[in-house]
């Protein structure tokens, strides 16, 4: 017999009630169990990986050692204080605000540049594309090596061809009020092409005809923009920008390759420092607490666009 | 001119004269090639002679005498055939384990009826919701716990199940007309039998899309590796190029970066070139992983 056959449902209905209720949710769950069984090998490590962690964070963000050798005591909300109140971190959270919005902001716009230069396929557009769309494939380890050469100071390749140009030259990388706008190029660099995708994409729902007729009534090309096409374009928009803030919290390979956070901090974004607390200072109660309250921001703002995402499709 | 004209004869013909798309297009040109400039300087540099010096390093017209020094250096500094290993052993690993339990569960979120179904599936979106890259911490002291701490099981191990390619299954299997499982089902196929037989082979170009995503994020993880991974000799690529770079960026050293970087990233490249089309479809469906 075949495990998802249906099992035959109980059609009496002369049976006392208590025991009626006892029977239908045994023959329930007796139904339900080859799903569970299908399910079972996601859901334990889900349990150990997401629910287990998450619980495991909770759990080590209330303890923490006097010392390094010494026992772990219950501190309750210390280490979210003391997290909070560390310059280290505040600063962090201030730069990956900046580095957000840096990085976010350029890189959709120039992916949406892209997208509606190369909306046409042919090979000329095709190879565009390819050539925009190779950093992303690359590891961002990859792109920091080419980079810490490119930002060298003067005999690098942004020196050697551009920094002519300027009368004094600037040390990319080692200069903390320009190293967070360096990093931030390798982001642009890297992810512009990923999100041009999802606007060639939503490009394809722009209706054609309604096109033609906006250019009939003598629209031009800027008005057709701003009425038509962005105007279809909101989910996209909405989608990429949560892609383009959880990749400014998640993406900081570069830090550790090129500035380990500095010069004096300059660098040092959120996941950086959570690193830092839990691997060089074996700080797992304020890594923990630094988590955590990293976690509640991006799942508040994810929740958010989801809602707004449901609302729309609802909506419309 | 003539070229750009070319290029937009399907445009309707009243948008043919106008020039800001043009405009456009030609910015997007320029940008293109300036976004080549990094792997172009990588492959000059990849062949640059040692006798060039520094100051000609960053010259992005290649040298006269090339050479394949740098390769060999990169090959014989580097432990760069052990990491190949090491990384393509942790992408497998993590593939094959996850080609069964998104299948599974994705067969059962499609074809069955069960009691918590809502509930269930909320308790995979969770995944997606809570970003796994920020939990490195507690997932370390888990893996530690298992004893799995630098082995490469250990990198694996917090990535074997994945909402997204269950999520992406469902939706593969929900296509799948259920009059094929109906006479398999009169045929005595078990479950298994018709997952095995009917469901997987009619959903390959889902299992492909998913396999690009996950292997290239993989291939491409650094910070989850690098906290998990101690010995020198059970380092991924990524992690092994960073610990290359420092040391060869010590000596100045900048050709054979080029070179290391150049071995690192050539497997994932290729690759792209031959399957173009399938890397980009299967990226447009990667929105949240």
């Amino acid at each position: 017999m075949s495990l998802a056959e249906p099992a035959t449902l109980p059609v009496a209905t002369s049976a006392p009630p208590r025991l009626n209720i006892l029977k239908r949710f045994t023959t329930r769950f007796r139904t339900s169990l080859p799903a569970y069984l299908l399910l079972l090998p996601s859901l334990i490590f889900l349990a150990l990986f997401t629910y287990g962690a998450m619980g495991r964070v909770v759990i080590d963000a209330l303890y923490q050692r006097a010392t390094p050798k010494a026992p772990l005591r219950f501190v309750g909300l210390d280490n979210i204080t003391a997290v909070l109140a560390d310059p280290a971190f505040t600063g962090a959270v201030v730069n990956n605000l900046i580095y957000a919005l840096g990085t976010a902001v350029p890189s959709i716009g120039l992916a949406l540049l892209f997208a509606l230069a190369l909306a046409r396929t042919n090979a000329v557009t095709s190879a565009l594309r390819a050539a925009l769309f190779l950093p992303v494939l690359i590891p961002m380890v990859a792109a920091s090596a080419l980079f810490l050469f490119i930002f060298l100071p003067n005999v690098g390749l942004l020196d050697y061809y551009i920094g002519r140009l300027l009368p004094v030259l600037p040390n990319w990388l080692g200069d903390p009020d320009i190293a967070l706008y360096a990093i931030m190029i390798i982001t642009i660099w890297k992810n512009a092409g990923y999100y041009m995708l999802f606007f060639l994409a939503g490009l394809q729902s722009v209706p054609e005809d309604v096109m033609e007729a906006a250019h009939l009534d003598g629209a031009g090309p800027f008005s057709r923009l701003r009425y038509i096409i962005l105007p279809e374009l909101k989910p996209t928009f909405l989608f990429v920008i949560v892609i383009a803030t959880l990749n400014a919290v998640t993406q900081v390979d570069h830090v550790f390759v090129m500035t380990k956070g500095g010069p004096s901090n300059a660098t040092n974004l959120v996941l950086f420092y959570i690193y830092q607390q839990a691997v060089e200072h074996y700080d797992i109660g304020m890594a923990s607490a630094a988590t955590l309250l990293t976690l509640a921001a991006l799942m508040s703002l994810t929740a958010l666009s989801f809602r707004t995402m449901a609302k729309r499709e609802g909506g419309s | 001119m003539k070229l750009i004209d070319r290029l937009y004869k399907d445009a309707p013909l009243a948008t043919r004269h106008e020039i800001t798309p043009k405009l456009g297009f030609l910015l997007t040109v320029l940008l293109a090639l300036a976004w080549l400039i990094p792997f172009l300087w990588m492959g000059v540099a990849t062949l640059r002679p040692a006798s060039d010096g520094i100051n000609l390093m960053a010259e992005l017209v290649p040298s006269l005498k090339p050479t394949l020094d740098n390769i060999r250096d990169a090959w014989e500094i580097g432990d760069f055939p052990r990491y190949f290993l090491n990384t393509t052993i942790i992408c497998t690993g993590i593939l094959l384990v996850q080609f069964v339990t998104i299948t599974l569960a994705g067969f059962a979120f499609a074809r069955l009826d069960f009691a918590g179904k809502t509930l269930l599936f909320y308790l995979f979106l969770m995944q997606l919701m809570l970003v796994p890259v920020l939990l490195i911490v507690p997932n370390l002291r888990i893996v530690a716990q298992f004893g799995l701490y630098d082995t490469l099981a250990g990198v694996m191990m917090p990535f074997f199940a994945s909402a997204f390619g269950t999520f992406l299954m469902r939706q593969a299997f929900e296509a799948i007309p259920t009059e094929l499982e109906d006479a398999a089902l009169i045929d005595g196929a078990s479950l298994i039998q018709r997952i095995r037989h009917i469901y997987i082979p009619l959903s390959i170009p889902s299992f492909s899309a998913f396999a690009i995503i996950s292997v290239t994020s993989h291939w491409n993880d650094f910070l989850w590796p690098l906290m998990v991974i101690n010995s020198p000799d059970k380092r991924p690529l990524t992690v092994g190029l960073s610990v290359f770079t420092a040391t060869a960026e010590g000596t100045q050293a900048w050709g054979t970066i080029a070179a290391g970087t150049l071995m690192v990233i050539a497997p994932l490249l290729i690759t792209f070139l031959i399957f173009q089309k399938r890397f980009i479809s299967s990226f447009v469906t990667s929105g949240i992983k």
